[in-house]
């Protein structure tokens, strides 16, 4: 493959972009889903619980 | 959509592994990756030749020895450092080197062009205890690298391997590996005349550590350090003006 | 240990231990006449050791079924052990190594004991011994508990841990002998390299597979950091050490990597090998401990989960900073130095969210000074990558580089953010595991934070003049416009700070020795009898004991 360093500007100025910006996107989104909420809240809470055996 | 997915991916934790590698990978991807392809990574230098066996074994001490802890071979753009140790280096230059030894620290000075500097009887008397030449010095002794004969007769398999790796090395000079070492070390040898055959007749051809009755590791060593820099002329030729480094005054 | 396993699975482990064996023998035989054969004979006594072991208890009770509804805490009781041993032996390398800096003859006029061998055993024994260690061990700890589940082997946590340990043996005897790849932070050759894989391929299953088992929903983030560590880690390890040996029977080989190349994915190794071997695990380790101790759910989670992608991110574009103004295309070192600076985003949204988190319990903080060595982990842990983003910046990096700044910028990582967060996740860990009611000695406790506090400031404050004074002698012109320097000069200038910075790694290393006994002293201590105190941290207690 010819590869020089101006396809690769172009490159990272199109599809890199559009790859991080949407990585981004989708971890923004997730993080602040309303309904996600709950199980995050249950998540930071939880590993304060006082049991010591797993769960069956 | 969005929320389903990224529920399925934690779901399962091997959504979670899949998510990871495609975040990290692509970083390593594209710095790396075009390293092997654009032409302009590495400069052409006809000139360039490849270690000696006797230089290659002394490179190898230099690794045992950790030598690159303190030591690097990598004279920067910076006019202070070009000034200091000469010509910035180039990528051409360490093209053979396996692993490269540009270092990361400097407790001693850069070694990038140490080569012809400083003569073979200086370096003999800094190994052996440093402070005997450089009072302030806080370099180890290596004094018993000149008591330890050279392990030469398995170098043939160490110029295959890096033959098998990319680096030209002929048949002709696999096969005379060890007789090189040994010729290199010994000017007055049987063996001497065919180091300059196959490697050039520039090649440095002497007893390095001024003892002509063994080939030690403090030959190998020295002969290796006086080529530092000198496998090439291309560093010297068409280079740009180097940087100048920000004013500590201001 | 052996009343754990049933008798199949001992037999498994006498099974492998007898194949290592075999391995060890024929590193041996076809390395007799080359340091690889040493090897073999300690890969031999290794696995023999353990084969004592196992034989000596073959035929102890087998565990009863009930062994599934519990925790399998023997391997991280072990990891700690280990780990602490590995503490001591690196940091006395270490604090040896910066000795010999200040005083070149303390190597003895001895081949092993040249700083250039030594420095790989302080390197190898800090980072891979004592931080590998305790990363197994507390990710063991942490999967389980936010997993409410056994972890999912009984041989494998096994095998996973002497592995890595026979891995560590045999990089740190290789370098007394000379055996390295010179390759910073990746010295071993390629025989101790394969065998890692195996053992991170088997940690990454039995990972993976006891998050798989399972009973809350919810994957805790905690855990993201620690799979990433392990994920990563394994992708960086072996594409940097991808070699050709001179022969089955040589320990030395050569890497596929030539010069260039090699250059960005060694750095490209060494520099991740910080984000995810010495950054990510730890901060999973940070983000359960801490809220643990301090009995207090963390800030945000959803913070936690937005810098952990950026960290995961970024990490890995920013290797290249380690070579700027060197032979590398300029666009690389661009990209490095770019990532670096918006990697300062996700790790300060860390560094905030754990201090956010103890917002509202400082009295804890200053009573507990367990709670209080994570606390100021988190501090260096801002401060030092502050720093790096800046360091990487390329005008502060021609300064910094080749300089002892870079090393106490390290060492502000290594010794105020992973040793402190390791030391404060272990007075929690110690207790619980053990069932007792606290640590042996809270005094203790908080000399130990002393030690290491001023240890790490003397090191740190001696490194960063010593590092500017010497990046700033190299470059200083006279009137004439000649350089005013020569290196010695500059060499001549360094002594205070290297005899300040042995003494500072002195402190620390005592330190470590006071943690050892701590830790010894609550073993050998009473268990706690009562049912009630089972996983629970001892805050208040510990807050009283120290009062």
């Amino acid at each position: 493959m010819d590869f020089d360093y101006d396809t690769l500007v172009a490159f990272s100025k199109s599809w890199g972009l559009l790859y991080l910006f949407a990585f981004f996107l989708a971890v923004v989104v997730y993080a602040f889903w309303p309904s996600n909420k709950n199980r995050f809240d249950r998540a930071k809470k939880s590993i304060l619980d006082q049991d010591d055996k797993p769960w069956k | 959509m969005s929320e389903l997915l990224h529920r399925k991916l934690e779901r399962s934790a091997i959504g979670l592994v899949l998510a990871i590698i495609a975040a990290a990978s692509v970083g390593g991807i594209v710095e790396i990756a075009p390293l092997f392809t654009i032409d302009g990574t590495v400069e052409e230098a006809p000139d360039m030749r490849v270690y000696t066996p006797l230089e290659l074994a002394g490179r190898n001490i230099y690794i045992r020895e950790g030598c690159y802890a303190c030591h690097s071979q990598m004279i920067r753009t910076l006019r202070d450092e070009v000034e200091r140790y000469g010509p910035y280096s180039l990528a051409v230059e360490s093209q053979y080197d396996r692993p490269m030894l540009w270092g990361s620290k400097r407790t001693g000075p850069d070694l990038a062009r140490v080569g012809g500097k400083y003569s073979d009887f200086w370096h003999v008397a800094h190994l052996s205890n440093p402070r005997d030449v450089v009072p302030e010095s806080n370099m180890p002794a290596y004094a018993w690298l000149a008591r330890t004969p050279l392990r030469m007769e398995d170098l043939p398999r160490h110029l295959e391997a890096q033959r098998a790796l990319g680096v030209p090395y002929t048949e002709e000079m696999i096969e005379n590996a060890a007789r090189d070492a040994y010729g290199q070390a010994m000017p007055d040898g049987d063996f001497a005349t065919g180091v300059s055959e196959r490697y050039g007749e520039a090649t440095q051809v002497r007893a390095f550590d001024g003892v002509t009755t063994q080939v030690t590791e403090m030959d190998a060593l020295v002969a290796y350090l006086q080529i530092l820099g000198r496998l090439t002329v291309a560093a010297y030729q068409d280079t740009a003006a180097p940087e100048k480094a920000p004013d500590p005054a201001n | 240990m052996i009343g754990q396993l049933t008798s199949g699975e001992r037999q498994s482990a006498v099974v492998i231990l007898l194949i290592v064996a075999m391995v060890g023998l024929s590193m041996a035989a076809l390395g007799r006449t080359d340091p690889l054969g040493v090897h073999g004979v300690i890969v031999m006594l290794f696995s023999g050791g353990l084969l004592y072991v196992v034989l000596s208890s073959f035929y102890a009770p087998a565990p009863t079924e009930e062994r599934e509804a519990s925790y399998y805490d023997d391997p991280i009781k072990i990891g700690i052990v280990l780990s602490m041993g590995w503490a001591v032996f690196g940091m006395l390398m270490g604090v040896w190594v910066a000795s010999q800096l200040a005083w070149p003859d303390l190597a003895f006029d001895a081949a092993w004991s040249s700083f250039g061998r030594l420095r790989p055993t302080h390197t190898t024994g800090v980072i891979f011994g004592f931080g590998g260690n305790a990363l197994i061990a507390t990710s063991f700890h942490v999967v389980q508990r936010t997993s409410r589940a056994r972890l999912a082997g009984q041989l494998s946590p096994w095998f996973v841990l002497f592995g890595f340990n026979l891995f560590c043996i045999l990089a740190v005897t290789g370098y007394f002998m000379g055996i390295t790849q010179s390759k910073e932070y990746a010295e071993p050759e390629w025989y101790a390299d394969l065998w890692l894989v195996v053992v991170w391929v088997t940690y990454f299953i039995l990972y993976i597979r006891t998050i798989a088992r399972r009973k809350e929903p919810h994957i805790y983030v905690a855990n993201w950091y620690f799979m990433a560590f392990i994920l990563v880690v394994a992708i960086l390890h072996i594409v940097n050490n991808l070699t050709l040996p001179v022969s089955w029977g040589h320990a030395k080989s050569y890497t596929v990597w030539p010069g260039v190349q090699d250059a960005m994915v060694q750095w490209w190794y060494g520099h991740n090998a910080v984000a995810f071997f010495l950054t990510a695990g730890f901060l999973g380790m940070l983000y359960y401990y801490l809220p643990v101790r301090a009995q207090r759910p963390i800030f945000s989670y959803r913070l936690s989960i937005l810098s952990f992608w950026g960290i995961t991110f970024f990490y890995m574009w920013a290797g290249s900073h380690h070579l700027h103004y060197t032979a590398l295309p300029h666009w690389v070192q661009t990209l490095g130095m770019t990532f670096s600076v918006m990697l300062l985003v996700p790790s300060w949204a860390s560094a905030g969210n754990a201090l956010l988190t103890l917002n509202g319990a400082w009295h804890k903080v200053r009573d507990d000074a367990t709670l209080r060595f994570m606390m100021v982990a988190a501090v260096f842990y801002g401060l030092s990558t502050f720093e790096g983003s800046f360091m990487a910046i390329r005008p502060v990096n021609s300064l910094s580089h080749y300089t002892d700044w870079t090393v106490g910028h390290v060492h502000a990582g290594a010794l105020g953010w992973v040793a402190l967060i390791t030391f404060g996740s272990f007075y929690t860990l110690v207790p619980a595991l053990w069932k007792r009611e606290a640590m042996y000695s809270a005094r203790l406790i908080e000399v130990h934070f002393w030690l290491a506090l001023a240890g790490t400031l003397i090191y740190v404050f001696a490194m960063w003049n010593s590092g500017i004074i010497q990046g700033l002698m190299w470059r200083t012109y006279t009137e004439e416009g000649t350089l005013a320097y020569s290196f010695v000069d500059s060499l001549v200038a360094m002594y205070p700070y290297y005899i300040a910075r042995a003494f500072g790694g002195l402190l620390f290393l005592i330190g470590a020795v006071v943690c050892c006994y701590n830790i010894w002293m609550t073993v050998r201590a009473k268990p706690v009898t009562s049912s009630r105190s089972g996983d629970v941290p001892v805050v208040s207690v510990a807050s009283v004991a120290g009062e």
